[in-house]
């Protein structure tokens, strides 16, 4: 075990690994996405409360679910990265921060669209969860702002490390704040059992699985991309680009 | 139609649809572009090293 995530951790090995991995968790995420979000749009019955509006959720939770777990990634990475100062640790940490901002700007857009016909605005400064995924996405921002004003990339991975870590904090707010404070955000719906009939729970299982492959696929490429930049000056990356076959 | 229509929601259902498609595609491609161009550059730097020599 060990020694296959040493080698895994190996840039020129993991470079390699990614471009065969990449597909294999796209196609199915297509797949999935596409039969969730025909299942979820047209098969599920509309809900008795919220009518067809409630379809929402199936890229609004997807979305939120994954800002979540971006965050976990970059963190985990980051202090993997600064513990044992494994070089592929930082440049997930780092491809990690867009995917998970873009997820973020989705889950907070398609949340604000969900709570005009629901809640009657658009967005409501005093809710706990909104306000808390709002600092979530300026984290991002942050985190990525920080990296970009260091130079050096050793420093920068350190810094931002560390800020990613702190930023924990607000995950933690983000996921309890529903049952922490009174909030016009629903509590937990999805994995409660009762709340959702199964023509409606599938196809946003199909969805959450769906976009997690789809994200694993981006954060992939995103990171060999990385470790490319990073390693531009290695002696590996010199024979593979040189090489007759090349290596994109 | 009705289907489209989504009982009067339509116009929020399918926007929250097409602003998922939208950055989705966006940051896919956003991240294939950066690749391509971080790959040249190094390939670049790699090619006029070895006329150089």
């Amino acid at each position: 075990m060990w020694k296959w995530f040493h080698q895994l951790a190996s840039p020129p090995h993991f470079y390699r690994i990614s471009a065969i991995l990449s597909p294999w968790l796209l196609v199915p995420g297509l797949i999935l996405i596409g039969y969730g979000a025909y299942t979820g749009l047209f098969v599920a019955p509309m809900d008795y409360q919220q009518g067809d509006a409630f379809r929402i959720i199936y890229v609004h939770v997807p979305s939120a679910y994954l800002s979540i777990m971006a965050y976990m990634i970059m963190a985990t990475a980051g202090a993997i990265g600064l513990i044992w100062r494994m070089k592929l640790a930082h440049a997930v940490a780092a491809a990690a921060a867009p995917l998970g901002a873009a997820f973020t700007f989705l889950a907070l857009c398609t949340g604000s669209i969900w709570g005009r016909p629901m809640w009657g605005t658009w967005w409501e400064w005093g809710d706990p969860r909104l306000t808390s995924e709002l600092i979530l996405l300026f984290l991002y921002f942050g985190y990525m702002a920080l990296r970009s004003a260091i130079d050096d990339t050793t420093k920068a991975d350190k810094a931002s490390a560390v800020l990613a870590l702190v930023g924990i904090v607000n995950v933690v707010i983000v996921h309890f704040s529903v049952e922490w404070w009174s909030s016009l955000h629903q509590g937990q719906t999805v994995f409660k059992k009762g709340t959702m009939s199964a023509d409606m729970r599938i196809p946003l299982f199909a969805m959450l699985i769906g976009f997690t492959l789809l994200f694993g696929s981006m954060l992939l490429r995103r990171v060999r991309t990385e470790v490319l930049y990073r390693e531009r000056r290695t002696r590996w990356v010199k024979e593979m680009i040189l090489s007759p076959e090349g290596g994109a | 139609m009705d289907g489209l229509a989504m009982g009067g929601y339509g116009a929020y259902v399918w926007s929250c649809f097409a602003l998922a498609f939208v950055i989705v595609v966006f940051s896919d491609w956003r991240s294939r572009l950066r690749h391509k161009r971080v790959y040249r550059d190094i390939e670049v730097r790699l090619k006029a090293l070895e006329d150089r020599e």
